[in-house]
This record gives C-alpha cells, sequence and structure tokens, in this order.
C-alpha cells in the first residue's frame, strides 16, 4: 500500500464518526456479507458514511492491510476499528452495538 | 475449499479449537465456522477472529469468500 492510500484511509476514518467499507452501496449492497452490515446500521438508526471499496481498487487492497483484516465490509466508529459483518451482528445482538455507538456519543440518523 | 480442510487447519494452528463447519448453502463454498477455545479467553472479538485468519493463512477473503464466523471461549 502506498502512503498515499493509507494516508487517504487514515483520513476517511478520521473524518467519519461511523464509517463501513463495503462491497456496493447502502441501497445496492454488491455481497451479503455487506448487506447485513447495512441493515445492522440502519436498525441502528445512526448517521453513517460508506465507502464503497469496487470504485476503488487502491482502498479494496488497501483496507485489508490498514486493518489487518483480510475481508470486507469493515465497521470502524470513532477512528476505531470495530469489525466486520460476523462481529457487528453478535455485537448487534448482545446489545453492545447499540451501547458502543451510545458511549462514543454517535449522532443518530437525520 | 472443503470444509474438513478449513476445520483441520483451524485444529492445527489453535490445538485447543473446538471448530464446527456448517455448508449453508450445500455448495461447498458458503460456510459458517464457530471455534470454541480456551486460549481465546482474555482475547476480544476482533483478536479472536484475527487468530482463526492466521490460521487460514491468507486464504480468508481469498479463495475463501463467504466464511461467516463467531469465537467463544468455552462456558
Amino acid at each position: 500500500m502506498t502512503d498515499a492510500v493509507h494516508q487517504r484511509i487514515a483520513d476517511i476514518v478520521k473524518g467519519n464518526d461511523v464509517v463501513l467499507f463495503m462491497k456496493g452501496t447502502p441501497l445496492f449492497p454488491q455481497c451479503g456479507f455487506s448487506s447485513r452490515a447495512i441493515a445492522i446500521l440502519e436498525h441502528l438508526g445512526v448517521a453513517y458514511e460508506s465507502i464503497d471499496v469496487l470504485q476503488d481498487q487502491a482502498v479494496r487492497q488497501g483496507i485489508k492491510a490498514f486493518s489487518d483484516w483480510p475481508t470486507i465490509p469493515q465497521l470502524y466508529v470513532k477512528g476505531e476499528f470495530v469489525g466486520g459483518s460476523d462481529i457487528m451482528m453478535e455485537m448487534y445482538e448482545a446489545g453492545e452495538l447499540h451501547q458502543l455507538m451510545a458511549d462514543q456519543g454517535v449522532a443518530s440518523a437525520n | 475449499m472443503a470444509a474438513d480442510d478449513i476445520a483441520d487447519m483451524i485444529r492445527a494452528a489453535i490445538p485447543d479449537a473446538q471448530v464446527e463447519i456448517t455448508d449453508l448453502a450445500g455448495d461447498g463454498d458458503h460456510y459458517a465456522a464457530r471455534v470454541v477455545a480456551e486460549s481465546f479467553r482474555g482475547m476480544n472479538r476482533v483478536a479472536q477472529q484475527r487468530a482463526v485468519y492466521a490460521a487460514l493463512g491468507g486464504r480468508m477473503g481469498g479463495v475463501l469468500h463467504a466464511l461467516q464466523l463467531t469465537t467463544a471461549v468455552p462456558n
């Protein structure tokens, strides 16, 4: 990964309270795991940004090294890596994701 | 990738792991794995899953696209 890509990812992560790196868009997710991650964020009702890695090969590869995580989607909250869709689901079901958003003072959607 | 191969790789790297693999679609391509290991104790979920991914030696996200993964410590 080039320094420029690393910096671009760092800026995205730092510049958004909640950001999901995903395949496709919230309206048209291109993978079941990304679709599940979006459904969880929608249920939580938090404001979030999404990055479609299919539109950017450098970010698609770079985010895996950046997070030391081999798969997409990937969720960041307040600059911290939270996990992929399986961890999101476990945390959601345990109420931990809602708690994390509350603890971090994340804004609700609209 | 065969379910047994996935389980074998995880057990080879995490000897105390109990591994359950479910073939979700019956197509030998979409799996769910549940890995329970005492050695996960004290690790958060991200660290536990990283340990499993490391056991799979870079196949995750490659030949293993569709692996749902849950990890836990024994009760």
